[in-house]
């Protein structure tokens, strides 16, 4: 998408008015520092154009009454924390099982538990990649600056739709409370972009929602249009009915891994910054950073370079699945590898699997704090 | 001529895996018989069920169905409703269901009170999963869980759902079936959150522990604690202390339904009416 429009907005604001822009019609939630914006604003701007924005009594309520809105075939949105996550993973398990689109938009704080409601952390990645038990792909995308809640919350919509499950969004605190100038496309842009849901429109008979290729999404219809079918969380058969047939079992969960892993093209998103002229010579410095944090690294990156040292930035924007190849092939090349992030190492954890690597170095922080840009400095400067 | 259930059911789904003289099969076909005599399209109506022997009513049932996570039909339903104001959205759930884990979302249903159809099958124990206390097992009667007795307090269903706001509040027997398709009617044509409580027996995971061996033991049992509500009203205290009373129990056709309320937020966001206001209400607190 173009960057032709400024706007001056903060990250939760951004989030909610892409949802409107890529025709998202019904929320739901539950107010959760420091998520609740969202819900503020998208409740002005849905009534605006017929849609419907609701209050629930509790998290898990919010996520239920949007995969409940979403059967009915329109976009729908619900944001939250990492406790709001905790609190709605069965029903986004189901909505994995019974394949419903829906975005989920997670701006992180602290945790574990109530942990530290009004500060950043990004200690919910891990959590995103299975926050429901059971075998299933996450897609997550993870917003790194203020025009990217807009966009990637857009992307997620169209995604949610292509592969027919949710689609977390991550924000974190200070990206989601950050309030300046963000270029963003137009909504004519927008509009333009929006892929819909694939649709059966041959005879009623001959409609079975859950039989596609092995690789594919199921299709479904929206209700109430004369192809009657059935939801279930549980192992189902082609219409959707509970089923314990042992090849129908293993073909459904089999499914719901390969058609995300199987299409990663059409899902991965990376930036590389001041990446272009690092050739794999000794003393070059790769970091790996995401969200809000990347904001530090790539400041980090240019005082690094006016000290004569050669720093680059890689920053997955889908987080997941994760971008593996891209991964092990930048590791492979550059010996110096820093993870920076809000959290204990949950995705250096990604990075070591994917680069087969176990010498990446880390700067993590866990007090609620921001990672400033010198302290990514000092840390290079100091490992390497 | 006989009633043709099978042009509602999924008949390749028969037979249910409701036991042999389980009373949910009775509330299925009173069911049936109520949408077809409202004339209501298959396609117009959506049904919505939990989890445990209740959970399988919307898979014989040939609308659309959804069978959701434990306790969450209703928080389900009200996303289906408020995108589909002008369909039939159905719950139907067990006592353990819908007010023991999902207790929450019945009584913001109710307080809501959205035009949802709640059929709420009471059987007074957790049936599926083999015997353990529900939020309505007597006090007193063996469970699985409680060996002993059990000690917890039960709820009133139907004094929850009316103090909590539902503007249709009925209960009836599966020994009545004419009666369970009359409330269950009423319950359709009504605008509002409408909550029958239907009580079912279960002489399996109940019955067998609690001197109720057979169904008919079971049904008995039920018989002997329900009066209509006519009869009830006439009773002192003490005479009701442990009866429920069946019927139709309280209908507010006059509350505001929260879809039609909703259609006034558009109205305020799209410029065609003034904010709403604690003039708009009644009722003030």
């Amino acid at each position: 998408m173009s960057a032709t429009r400024e706007v001056i907005s903060t990250g939760n604001d951004l989030a909610a008015i892409a949802a409107v822009d890529a025709g998202c019609m019904f929320f739901g939630g539950y107010p959760l520092t420091p998520s609740s914006e969202v819900m503020h604003t998208i409740s002005d701007l849905l009534p605006k154009v017929g849609g419907t924005a609701i209050q629930m009594e509790d998290e898990i309520a919010g996520i239920c009454c949007v995969i409940g809105a979403a059967m009915g075939g329109i976009r729908a949105l619900t944001a939250t924390s990492g406790p709001g996550v905790s609190l709605k993973a069965e029903n986004l398990g189901l909505a994995q099982m019974a394949e419903v689109p829906l975005v989920l938009v997670n701006v992180m704080r602290g945790g574990p538990s109530t942990g530290l409601p009004t500060r950043v952390s990004q200690g919910d990645i891990k959590q995103a990649s299975n926050p429901s038990h059971g075998d299933y792909r996450s897609i997550t995308l993870c917003a790194g600056n203020l025009a990217e809640c807009y966009t990637e919350t857009v992307r997620a919509f169209n995604l949610a739709d292509r592969f027919m499950q949710p689609v977390i969004v991550l924000l974190d605190e200070t990206i989601g409370h950050m309030h300046g100038k963000a270029m963003l496309p137009t909504v004519e842009e927008v509009k333009a972009g929006i892929v819909p849901r694939k649709r059966f429109d041959g005879p009623a008979e001959e409609y079975r929602p859950y039989e596609c290729g092995p690789t594919e999404p199921a299709v479904l219809n929206p209700m109430f249009e004369g192809y009657r079918y059935h939801y279930t969380g549980l192992h189902h058969d082609s219409m959707g009915f509970p089923t314990e047939e042992i090849e129908t079992c293993r073909k459904l969960i089999q499914r719901l891994e390969d058609k995300v892993m199987a299409h990663q093209d059409e899902i991965e998103l990376n930036e590389e910054f001041m990446m272009d002229d690092l050739t794999g010579e000794e003393g070059e410095v790769l970091i790996i950073a995401y969200g809000s944090v990347s904001l530090a690294a790539k400041e980090a990156i240019r005082h690094l370079r006016a000290d004569g040292i050669k720093a680059g930035l890689f920053r997955p924007i889908t987080i997941w699945p994760s971008p593996a190849a891209k991964i092990a092939e930048h590791t492979s090349k550059i010996k110096n590898v820093l993870c920076v992030e809000l959290n204990i190492r949950q995705y250096t954890e990604e990075i070591e699997r994917a680069s087969s690597r176990l010498d990446i170095e880390g700067l993590y922080k866990v007090n609620g704090r921001a990672i400033s840009p010198h302290e990514i400095v000092a840390k290079v400067k100091e490992v390497f | 001529m006989a009633f043709n259930y099978d042009k509602y059911l999924r008949v390749e789904k028969m037979p249910t895996l409701w036991c042999w003289g389980c009373g949910d099969g009775v509330i299925l076909k009173s069911f049936i018989r109520a949408v077809d005599k409202l004339g209501i399209s298959k396609d117009d109506m959506c049904v919505v069920s939990g989890i445990g022997c209740s959970g399988r009513f919307s898979s014989y049932v040939d609308f659309n169905t959804v069978h959701t996570t434990h306790g969450r039909t209703i928080a389900y339903a009200t996303g289906i409703k408020l995108a589909n104001p002008d369909k039939h959205v159905v719950c139907v759930a067990g006592d353990g269901d819908s007010l023991a884990i999902g207790g929450n979302h019945t009584i913001h249903g109710c307080r809501r009170n959205i035009d949802i159809t709640f059929i709420i099958i009471n059987n007074f124990i957790y049936g599926l999963t083999n015997s353990q206390t529900s939020p309505t097992t007597p006090q007193g009667m063996w469970t699985v869980s409680q060996k002993a007795g059990n000690i917890d307090p039960t709820f009133d269903t139907c004094k929850l759902a009316i103090a909590a706001g539902a503007s249709f509040v009925a209960r009836e027997n599966v020994t009545s079936p004419k009666k369970l398709e009359k409330v269950i009617t009423q319950a359709l044509k009504h605008k509002g959150f409408a909550l029958v409580e239907a009580l079912s027996n279960c002489h399996i995971n109940l019955g067998r522990k609690n001197k109720m061996v057979s169904a008919m033991d079971n049904l008995d049992w039920i018989d002997s604690i329900t009066v209509s509500k006519k009869k009830y009203d006439a009773m002192s205290p003490e005479e009701q202390l442990n009866l429920l009373p069946t019927g139709i129990l309280h209908q507010d056709t006059e509350a505001n339904e929260y879809c039609d309320m909703y259609a006034e937020i558009i109205k305020v966001h799209q410029g065609e009416r003034k904010k709403i206001t604690q003039d708009d209400f009644e009722k003030k607190i």
